[in-house]
């Protein structure tokens, strides 16, 4: 059926234009697919020979197990921190009516608009005053700021087609503030919620510039690993994590579809 | 919560509700210290960097960068980066977004997930990907060279082409998807009264589409060019140092002369160009969803 009184022919261009641009987006990633089987040090596609040599490499090597350790309970505590705080003042901030509302709305969201660098060499000079470079805690503080907008928009835009008369009903029928929220208000929210989480995992997971200033040695994140590696030489190790990580966002996709289909029918 | 009390219990009503509005700021209480700690305070820490040192105030780093050639350089090519980038980013974008628009929902649903798969891919990971494929023995020349199209390899990779197609194929992401949420909220019934009227297909297109798309593709422009500015990795990895962005100087200056004030300066200079951009864009155009749509 064509509602748009432009015949199919005359359309013919645009999709195959259309086509050719989302080949130069997906193709790229997937080529490392292959890759990462090859069983040559040889960059070569379609590889000669297939293996799981980049795989074993990969499991074997202690300083990427250990990256990836390190990166997964990084995000892990990035994601446990910043959700409940963002989805806090996401909260408070959609309510509002305190002093400054309008300002803190904006301001949420400077992790934003300032330059990562300038937000990485900011948090390197303090956390070297503070002794906090080269630490955990240091790591998920920094992550948990960058990932915060994240969730408060997530958050922000489930509460904004939210009936918060639900809440107050539940409380003046004498339920706490904490329990309306934790039995009316949060499982109607669960799905941003969840979503800003995962947006926080991720942010956290594949940050660079920030744990390249505040992370070193033992305490390099897969992504701080990464950019060694591939600094120094590009071997196909990398084929092999980049496949994994291929694989993880292919499923965070999905997930966030998932999570965003029920906002849709509306 | 705005309505005034009156009647008996008009004081405790008005304290109940001054009470919820501090617990409601408290709640928004933890984030902005983290805010405050950890990015307020050290930005404001660098700005005091950039204008003062051992000696007292100082435009020293400011001036550099309008005198030195090395550094007029390093502006021109962020600047041309992002120019060149954002052009094609809208003129390879825009026809993606409205293709998915039209395309009945499976289709566009499928669509929409192969432009949200490089989107979050690991930033790495993409730019580990294009030098494998633009290198000198890599996928694009050996394929050429097979098929008989060049004798010798291209130069691809390590120069401002590679960075210009590693940062584009990160970018048109960010453009096409807040076009797309624009374009799926246009009423198609516009289309159609202007086609009834008798207006053909390219002038439908141009003088009733193309403008009620406006503010998804001015957000998503001046998202992709903001963006673009503050490039490190990809031309880091990409330019074969033959590309310095204003980011990858700031890096260089701590790393290497732990110059703070020059570092810093440029830091400032690059937020300031990055404010300025984003308000000159929404006093031009109403900038819906600007926040919308976020990414790594």
């Amino acid at each position: 059926m064509n509602e748009d009184h432009v015949p199919a022919r005359r359309r013919l261009w645009l999709y195959l234009l259309g086509a050719l641009v989302i080949a130069f987006l997906v193709i790229p990633v997937l080529i490392v697919i292959p890759i990462s089987f090859s069983n040559s040090t040889l960059l070569e596609f379609p590889p000669r020979g297939y293996s799981l040599r980049w795989y074993r490499a990969l499991l074997g090597s202690v300083e990427w197990r250990d990256a990836a350790w390190m990166s997964l309970k990084i995000a892990v505590l990035t994601t446990v921190v910043a959700t409940p705080m963002g989805t806090a003042a996401a909260y408070g901030l959609h309510r509002g009516g305190f002093r400054f509302t309008g300002v803190l709305r904006m301001l949420v969201l400077a992790p934003l608009l300032v330059p990562v660098i300038l937000t990485a060499i900011g948090i390197f000079y303090l956390y070297a005053l503070l002794g906090l470079n080269n630490t955990i805690i240091g790591l998920v503080l920094a992550h948990a700021m960058l990932a915060l907008p994240f969730v408060v928009v997530s958050v922000g835009a489930g509460l904004r087609s939210y009936d918060m008369a639900q809440e107050r009903v539940a409380r003046s029928l004498g339920a706490t503030w904490f329990r309306a929220f934790r039995a009316i208000t949060l499982p109607q929210i669960r799905l941003p919620v969840l979503s800003g989480a995962l947006l926080a995992f991720i942010s956290s997971f594949d940050e660079v510039i920030v744990s390249f200033f505040i992370s070193g040695g033992e305490y390099s994140t897969l992504p701080r690993r990464m950019f060694n590696a591939l600094r120094d030489q590009i071997e196909p190790t990398i084929a092999a994590i980049s496949t994994i990580l291929i694989v993880l966002s292919v499923g965070t996709v999905v997930v966030l579809e998932m999570t965003r289909r029920p906002a849709r029918r509306e | 919560m705005s309505e005034v009390a009156t009647g008996l219990n008009a004081a405790g009503i008005r304290a109940d509700a001054r009470r919820e509005r501090n617990a409601l700021a408290g709640l928004t209480s933890p984030t902005f210290l983290v805010l405050g700690l950890l990015l307020f305070l050290p930005v404001g820490w660098l700005f005091w960097l950039s204008v003062f040192d051992d000696t007292g105030l100082t435009l020293e780093n400011y001036r550099r960068m309008v005198v030195e050639p090395a550094y007029i350089s390093i502006f021109r090519t962020t600047f041309e980066l992002s120019v060149l980038v954002t052009a094609l980013s809208v003129v390879l974008g825009y026809p993606v977004a409205y293709m998915i628009a039209f395309l009945p929902p499976r289709a566009a649903s499928i669509c929409l997930t192969l432009v949200l798969v490089p989107f979050w891919t690991a930033l790495l990971v993409r730019t580990y990907a294009w030098l494998v494929i633009l290198q000198r023995r890599g996928v694009v020349n050996s394929v050429l060279m097979d098929w008989g199209v060049i004798d010798e390899p291209l130069q691809l990779v390590h120069n401002f082409t590679g960075t210009t197609i590693g940062m584009l194929h990160i970018m048109i992401p960010f453009l096409v998807l807040p076009l797309y949420a624009n374009m799926r909220a246009i009423d198609r019934d516009y289309v159609r009264a202007a086609a009834s009227l008798g207006a053909s297909p390219t002038a439908t297109f141009w003088r009733v589409y193309l403008p009620l798309s406006v503010p998804g593709l001015a957000a998503g422009t001046v998202m992709v060019f903001v963006i673009c500015l503050g490039f490190y990795i990809t031309p880091q990895f990409l330019g074969g140092g033959r590309v310095t962005t204003i980011s990858m100087k700031i890096q260089q200056n701590i790393a290497t002369y732990f110059d703070w004030g020059a570092a810093s300066s440029l830091g400032v200079v690059l937020f300031v160009v990055t404010l300025a951009v984003f308000w000159g864009f929404s006093r031009l155009f109403p900038l819906r969803r600007l926040t919308e749509v976020g990414g790594p």
